[in-house]
């Protein structure tokens, strides 16, 4: 049959035959539901469907991109890293103790990743050399960076240095829309983690370490070197998501940002990456962040529901991925 | 003189060794900054002293870590107990403040009951998931982690809700024979767990499932339902960790109580013994590291450090117990000081203080 129809298909067939290969099914799949949410949200709501929301999304969740991109790279592996929301927080605080203190602002930017990299690779250190489960690794990395915290400062601390104000408010329009740099900063974190996961040998390495972590060592790839890379990566992303989070908020404290890493895990699989490692991309994630995002947008313009719909309607979310997920992979095994 | 090698052998090969050294240690270093620390004193009938106290806030993390043991013996982990214990807090708080007599026994004991159902169905949804749909245990339970404070405030209505129920108090700041109820409810629900793991089968099945489900099941194991039950014993156990932490304020909070329980339980299993890899537990171990946590707690603050360091410590904790536990680091250390005996020789003092505990 195939053979005598398909000499014969027309391009219209083709488009209407068409079908996405599957490893992009999940991608495409946040991206209808993101753009379901918000069209019937532009339905529903007057003035929901301005350009300008999208972007402000992409302002108010400029920090959980860049969390969501460095969490991709580790669950690609099969890890996880719970030490985020924490090295989020330790950030805020050096940055607001350095400038306090009267270090010049690009000191103090320089001191924030070069603290939340060193963690990210003690971690991986840890996990690749001494056989540590990520997950209690990074526990230990979560228990560790909150204590800094404290550390540092019990109270919090307000930033009010001139360059971080600027650079907090600094705008780029588009005609009527705008823009802020923090968001133009997570736009191009995400466009780097792809090309780099897509493109280059370290990114393949991921990809076949979440796949079979011994296949990949007989095959002779790097494994360890990638392996602590990924945990550096996402000890870098969060300091600098802190960085962001420090901008977005203008002050330091021990008590920023917890639970976050709960977001970020959340965003990377409502994006369709694998838990188990392997299968997703940093898009995916992006738009995990932006469902997340306008489910946020959603309640505060309902005005009627209160915001711990939030994290409930997040958990139902993760619930759907996570089963359709698994349905999806035990078919093809 | 000839069989004393062979108990200082035994002493130091058994698997509490680490975890009750690490207890003593934590303690004399409280009576080196405070000699007063061991004082008991009687008043009103009641045990009054540091060590009470310790005793008295470990129940919740015991009770937390006693679920998770079993939990963690079948190879998995649980993270979602921390929201179970702010729901079942924020549903018997909230039964109790609509109940018709605020201030009744039957208010108090109807009000917990309830809550405790609640856990259960909870706990057995995230066995579902395991078992059932087999999704991993830590995203499984990752989803009620993320909804579960949601789902609290949802029952709270995002209130901190206040109980005026003495009976309901009673159960973190009682007394029962001199000693704290809430140590007393911990120490019951572990003899018990104890009792049914230890003197019937069920405690091999367990470990029989952690070791490899597959070959268990085959062997007749019906790994599912023990899978299963696990898991609903900790939200049991989470549950009941709850209701201790709102009794103890007599109000819950959805937002922060339980915040961390998950992993200070977590740590006191590991720091117990138990592997993380599932196949194998100690729930003396656990009871032990549960006393570690309450000790290490009252340390900080003793010792003149602010209490919020705590996290520095406990990082410090998790880091040492995964490298003693890790073969590979131990192979490492082996090497560097040139022979496996060293284990042996720096620890003949040691059983006289274990030995004074015990």
């Amino acid at each position: 049959m195939s053979a005598i129809t398909f000499p014969t298909s027309s391009t219209w067939d083709r488009v209407k035959g068409y079908t996405p290969p599957t490893r992009f099914l999940p991608v495409i799949a946040t991206l209808a539901l993101f753009v379901g949410l918000f069209g019937a949200g532009g339905v529903r709501y007057d003035g929901l469907a301005d350009p300008q929301v999208l972007l402000s999304l992409l302002i108010d969740n400029a920090f959980l991109i860049v969390l969501a991109v460095g969490m991709t790279f580790v669950i690609l592996t099969g890890g996880i890293d719970l030490s985020v929301g924490s090295v989020v927080a330790l950030s805020t605080m050096i940055a607001a103790k350095t400038l306090q203190m009267g270090w010049s602002p690009y000191l103090s930017i320089a001191a924030v990743l070069a603290t939340g990299t060193l963690l990210g690779l003690l971690m991986g250190l840890l996990i690749h050399y001494f056989d540590i489960q990520p997950f209690i690794a990074t526990l230990a990395g979560l228990f560790l960076a909150r204590g800094l915290t404290y550390l540092i400062s019990v109270e919090s601390i307000s930033i009010s240095d001139e360059t971080f104000t600027q650079l907090a408010f600094k705008t780029v329009y588009f005609g009527e829309y705008y823009l802020r740099w923090t968001a133009i900063v997570a736009l191009i974190t995400v466009a780097i983690a792809a090309y780099v996961l897509a493109r280059t040998r370290f990114g393949r390495t991921v990809y076949a370490i979440g796949g079979s972590e011994s296949s990949a060592m007989l095959m002779g790839l790097r494994v360890a070197f990638t392996k602590v890379g990924v945990y550096v990566i996402s000890g870098f992303c969060a300091s600098l998501a802190g960085l962001l989070f420090s901008l977005y908020i203008l002050s330091g404290n021990s008590l920023h940002a917890v639970g976050m890493e709960l977001d970020a895990i959340a965003a990377v699989v409502i994006g369709g990456t694998l838990l188990t490692g392997g299968r997703g991309y940093v898009v995916g994630s992006l738009l995990g962040v932006l469902v997340l995002g306008i489910i946020k947008t959603l309640i505060s313009f309902d005005g009627t529901l209160s915001s711990y719909w939030i994290r409930i309607i997040t958990g139902v979310l993760l619930l759907a991925f996570v089963v359709v997920q698994r349905f999806a992979t035990r078919r093809q095994s | 003189m000839p069989e004393s090698p062979t108990l200082v052998q035994r002493v130091v090969r058994h698997q509490l060794m680490w975890p009750v050294l690490a207890l003593v240690a934590l303690l004399v270093v409280n009576v080196v900054a405070t000699p007063t620390f061991f004082n008991i004193r009687m008043q009103d009938g009641h045990l009054y002293g540091n060590l009470v106290d310790i005793v008295r806030n470990s129940a919740p993390v015991m009770l937390v870590a006693l679920g998770m043991t079993l939990v963690i013996a079948t190879r998995g982990i649980d993270l979602s107990v921390g929201a179970i214990a702010a729901i079942a807090a924020a549903v018997a708080c909230t039964r109790i403040v609509g109940a018709a007599d605020e201030g009744a026994a039957t208010t108090a004991i109807m009000a917990c009951t309830y809550a405790l159902v609640v856990c259960l169905l909870l706990g057995a949804w995230n066995g579902f998931l395991v078992s059932v749909l087999g999704i991993q245990p830590i995203i499984a339970t990752l989803i009620l982690m993320v909804a579960g404070r949601g789902i609290s405030m949802a029952i709270t209505d995002g209130q901190i809700t206040t109980v005026n129920n003495s009976w309901f108090s009673d159960l973190a700041s009682g007394f029962v024979l001199t000693l704290p109820l809430a140590f007393l409810v911990a120490v019951g629900v572990f003899l018990l767990t104890a009792l049914l793991t230890r003197r019937t089968a069920l405690g091999m099945l367990i470990e029989a499932v952690g070791i490899n489900p597959e070959a268990s099941r085959l062997a007749g194991v019906r790994s599912r339902t023990i899978i299963w039950t696990v898991y609903a014993f900790a939200g049991l156990c989470a549950g009941i960790a709850g209701l201790v932490i709102a009794a103890n304020t007599n109000s819950v909070n959805a937002n922060s109580l339980g915040l961390w329980i998950e992993l200070d339980a977590i740590l006191a299993v590991v720091i117990g013994g138990t592997s993380l890899a599932g196949g194998r537990f100690s729930l003396t171990g656990t009871f032990i590291g549960a006393l570690f946590i309450a000790t290490l707690a009252r340390t900080i603050p003793n010792i003149g450090i602010p209490s919020e360091l705590n996290y520095l410590f406990k990082a410090v904790v998790v880091i040492a117990v995964c490298l003693l536990q890790s073969p590979k680091a131990r192979a490492v250390f082996r090497s560097r000081r040139g022979g496996p005996t060293v284990p042996t020789g720096p620890a003949a003092p040691v059983p006289a203080k274990a030995g004074s505990v015990a």
